[in-house]
């Protein structure tokens, strides 16, 4: 049989980051080919070559289709062909109805007029097809989220789909809609359309694929036959990489309890009856580090942020302390002089003011620490900003250099210096290395390590794996949110946190 | 990659190509007068013209100082016109046909213009209405309650010591009369003033490493400040003196530049205006803030408002209409961004001079309305183009 699909060595990097090393995969006509790996590990820039998102030129390899080459410049060229990818953040406008989304771009209309009285029956006919029953003027925005997704593939079938992408289907879904979109998966299998499904569930994966592609860190590891493959044997080839030398060394060291949450839930800001943090209790220790892991969506950082000054969700309720007295965390300022700090997992959009000066930004978060009845003592601000620049090493001919012409690892620096200068007892770091060099990386640890070594307590919430075991103390692992498990540093492995995950 | 890395030393030429905002602005007004003095063959620096130009474009900075605020926190106010009009209209109803006493009238001027500001800003901060709309029915709400105030009519005169407040200069202590020897006292003192601080600032920033500006380029700027303001001291000095309205605008102006540049509650406003979400996560009560930006600028139209009623010495129905344009389109002249968190007094300041002396010398020379408005309109689009293409040549 030869294949619908081959990618060939494709290797796509960007500044400083290979993300795609070699990988090749093929998939064959009428199968259910799962590509399963980590965050990060490249999976969806793989798909976005594929779609034409990355166009021909920006990466290496080669593309075969239907038995000749291909050379997609966009993202029209790749559905011409009957390729449709489906994404984890659903591209529907939830204003249009139903059949508005389902043919946009794609009107039944005669001379730019629509054809209404087609469109609804052509819409109907997909409805069917995809087992919803909705009416074809219903506002999409009104459906759930596995409706959505159903209306999504009617979307893709009107298209003449050949080979359908679906980027983590299930992850927003229940239960009974993940089984429900699992079975047209297969039904759609039955009617000829072959399917790409990137998932972190294993047992979704064994359900419905044929084989499996394992990727990690941009490379394709393995292509097995789904029949008789194990979960463990997955998990196994999803996160077996070297570990050694990327941490600094530390030692271990945990006080008194600084830090602590009880039974703390909330709920989802616009989706009132959607919880989004159930029940979680966490204590951190004076020294330790404390990480949170978890796939994407699992919560972490809706956790982090509804804690520090119920900057996410509503209908909070639960208990935090600080050194056993219990703390008002109800206002950003309030959490501050409680003594936490939050840096944040985008310090682009959350983290700094890129437009003004590393000095600005370093005394923003205690503008008070340098200024005296209201007046900023500007000569105070500029020793600050230095002490914190040589500590942390920010590169930097001065700081009064804007902050958005720094390199990420350098402004991730200035966000750390802005809430050390608050003094915080407890460090929450969200995504603390994300999208910085390695070099900077460790560098990052090794701050990390020195707040701990004062006696701070740091809350590490991180994606990549190894980076948590290479750093923390103490594992929570967390899934759609809530703690699914605890793990000392001796306990935790990448294949005791994915277990915990995948167990769900 | 890394243009951080870069040395800061840098030649003349190439130092002011870079701030070439800064200076552009100068110059342009600069040279915007050179063009008006010359067509207008003279008239443009008379002193009788040149205290005209103060009186006639007061209001218009007064508010240009709250604008600001208002624009770098990331807003707009549509309602500064209409609120300054109606301002005017009470002041005219309670002090003309209520008689009551003059100091009385402003205070209840001032508080009901703080209120406005206080409704509008709440909408704005609390409920997140878009500024754009709020103060679009301000707008109209306000100008609608001046024509019922007024009962469309004109109310006025004023009484004499209401008037002061616009038409009216400071006494010249040394008693002389020609030329005034306060007006001269003040141009010397503020030339020697600004050359200390600004030299006292130069040095300090030379200790921290954060000035690069050339010393020549030091000096020619300041110079040319100082000639400005001893010319224009001068001028005045020949004339009536130092009006009333001038020493207010300083005053403001001063306050302003100060509370932006130097107080915890400015970086706050442009730290909200530059990213509002990262502000507020840095412990920032952003909320607070915007409404506190918004009460301001009602403070400041409800005085722009007193002003203008002063200079007219009535109150009309259409006092202060499309005010507010020329009051946004002088802040944006002065560099502010309309994204928030970028502008700065001073060029408001210059931006609305840059508006005055065009509309006062096209007037001088006779131009029509018509194409006033075309002229002002481009240079607006001009001032800010050039915003655009120097960032862009930047990133």
């Amino acid at each position: 049989m030869s294949a619908l699909l081959q990618m060939q060595s494709i290797s796509k990097t960007f500044p400083g980051v290979k993300a795609l090393d070699n990988v090749s995969i093929d998939v064959a006509p009428g199968e259910i080919h799962a590509i399963c790996g980590e965050n990060g590990a490249g999976k969806s820039t793989l798909m976005k070559v594929l779609s034409g998102v990355y166009p021909i030129g920006s990466y290496d390899g080669q593309i075969t289709y239907d038995g000749e080459v291909v050379n997609f410049r966009d993202i029209r060229d790749s559905e011409a062909k009957g390729i449709i990818i489906i994404h984890q953040e659903l591209a529907l406008i939830p204003l249009l109805t139903i059949a508005e989304n389902i043919f946009l771009g794609n009107e039944r209309a005669r001379g730019g007029v629509i054809d209404w009285p087609e469109t609804f029956r052509q819409t109907e006919a997909l409805l069917a097809k995809v087992g919803l029953r909705e009416a074809p003027g219903t506002i999409v925005g009104k459906l759930g989220v596995g409706k959505q997704q159903l209306v999504e593939i009617a979307k893709a079938l009107s298209r003449n789909v050949r080979l359908l992408i679906l980027d983590e289907p299930t992850a927003a879904l229940s239960e009974s809609d993940s089984q429900a979109l699992l079975d047209l998966l297969l039904e759609l299998k039955g009617q000829g359309v072959t399917s790409i499904i990137i998932s972190h569930k294993l047992n979704e994966v064994r359900r419905v694929a044929d084989r499996v592609t394992v990727i990690r860190d941009g490379a394709t590891i393995s292509t097995l036959d789904a029949k008789g493959l194990t979960e463990d044997k997955i998990v196994r080839d999803m996160v077996g990489r070297d570990m050694a030398h990327r941490y600094p060394e530390r030692e271990r060291r945990a006080g008194e309890v600084v830090f602590e949450l009880r039974n703390w839930n909330v709920w989802h800001p616009e989706q009132r009856e959607r919880q989004m943090i159930r029940d979680v209790s966490l204590t951190v220790r004076a020294g330790e580090v404390v990480g949170i892991a978890g796939l994407m969506g699992a919560g972490r950082t809706e956790l982090a942020m509804s804690v520090f000054g119920r900057s996410y969700g509503r209908n909070i309720s639960g208990q935090a302390f600080v050194r056993g007295q219990e703390v008002d965390v109800s206002t950003v300022d309030r959490a501050i002089k409680a003594g936490l700090a939050y840096v944040t997992e985008d310090r682009k959009t959350l983290g700094l003011i890129l437009e003004q000066t590393i000095r600005r930004n370093t005394i923003l978060a205690n503008l008070d620490g340098v200024s005296r009845r209201g007046v900023v003592d500007e000569s105070r601000e500029t020793e600050v900003a230095e002490k914190y620049r040589s500590a942390l090493r920010i590169r930097t001919p001065s700081v009064f250099q804007k902050v958005m012409n720094l390199s990420g690892g350098n402004q991730q620096k200035v966000v750390l210096a802005k809430w050390l200068f608050t003094a915080p007892d407890v460090l929450v770091l969200d995504e603390p290395t994300r999208g910085i060099d390695v070099g900077a990386k460790y560098e990052i640890y090794n701050i990390i390590n020195d707040l701990s070594r004062e006696g701070r307590a740091v809350v590490m919430i991180s994606s990549e794996m190894p980076e948590l075991l290479g750093m923390c103390d103490r594992i929570y692992v967390m899934n759609q949110g809530g703690f699914v498990g605890e793990l000392t540093a001796e306990e935790a492995s990448q294949e005791a946190i994915m277990s915990l995950i995948v167990r769900e | 990659m890394e243009r951080t890395e870069s040395a800061p030393r840098t030649g003349l030429g190439e130092y002011v190509a870079r701030h070439i905002r800064e200076y552009g602005l100068l110059f342009a007004l600069i040279a915007i007068m050179a063009f008006f003095q010359i067509v207008t063959g003279g008239v443009l620096l008379r002193p009788v013209n040149i205290t005209n130009l103060f009186l006639q474009n007061s209001y218009i900075i007064i508010m240009a100082l709250g604008m600001l605020l208002v624009i770098v926190s990331g807003h707009i106010d549509l309602s500064v016109g209409s609120v300054m009009g109606f301002i005017g209209a009470l002041a005219a109803v309670m002090i003309v046909q209520m008689g009551m006493p003059v100091w009385q009238a402003m205070v209840v001027c001032i508080i009901t213009g703080m209120a406005i500001g206080a409704v509008q800003g709440y909408f704005v901060a609390y409920w997140k209405i878009p500024s754009f709309i709020v103060t679009l029915a301000g707008m109209l709400v306000f100008r609608g309650l001046s024509l019922w105030l007024l009962a469309g009519q004109s109310v006025g005169p004023f009484p004499q010591n209401f008037q002061q407040l616009s038409t009216g200069f400071i006494a010249d202590p040394f008693g002389f009369d020609r030329p005034n020897g306060l007006a001269l006292a003040v141009g010397v003192l503020s030339v020697l003033l600004i050359l200390w601080i600004g030299l006292r600032a130069r040095a300090r920033n030379l200790r921290y490493g954060m000035e690069d500006e050339p010393f020549a380029l030091f000096l020619i700027r300041n110079g040319i400040i100082a000639a400005a303001l001893l010319f224009v001291t001068w001028k005045l000095a020949w004339f009536r003196g130092l009006p009333n309205v001038l020493l207010s605008m300083v005053v403001l102006t001063v306050i302003y530049v100060f509370l932006t540049e130097r107080t915890t509650i400015g970086r706050r406003v442009y730290a909200t205006g530059g990213n509002a979400k990262a502000a507020k996560l840095s412990g920032i009560r952003t909320e607070r803030l915007t409404f506190l930006v918004f009460v301001n600028m009602g403070l400041l139209a409800a005085l722009a408002g007193l002003v203008f009623a002063a200079r007219l010495n009535t109150a009309t129905p259409r006092a202060g209409f499309a005010v507010e344009l020329d009051v946004i389109a002088a802040v944006f002249i002065g560099g502010a961004s309309m994204s928030g968190g970028v502008g700065k007094i001073v060029g408001a300041v210059v931006g609305a001079f840059i508006m005055g002396v065009m509309n006062n010398g096209m007037s001088i020379m006779g131009i029509g309305i018509d194409y006033q408005q075309v002229i002002k309109g481009l240079v607006l689009l001009a001032a800010v183009f050039f915003d655009v293409y120097n960032k862009n040549r930047e990133g």
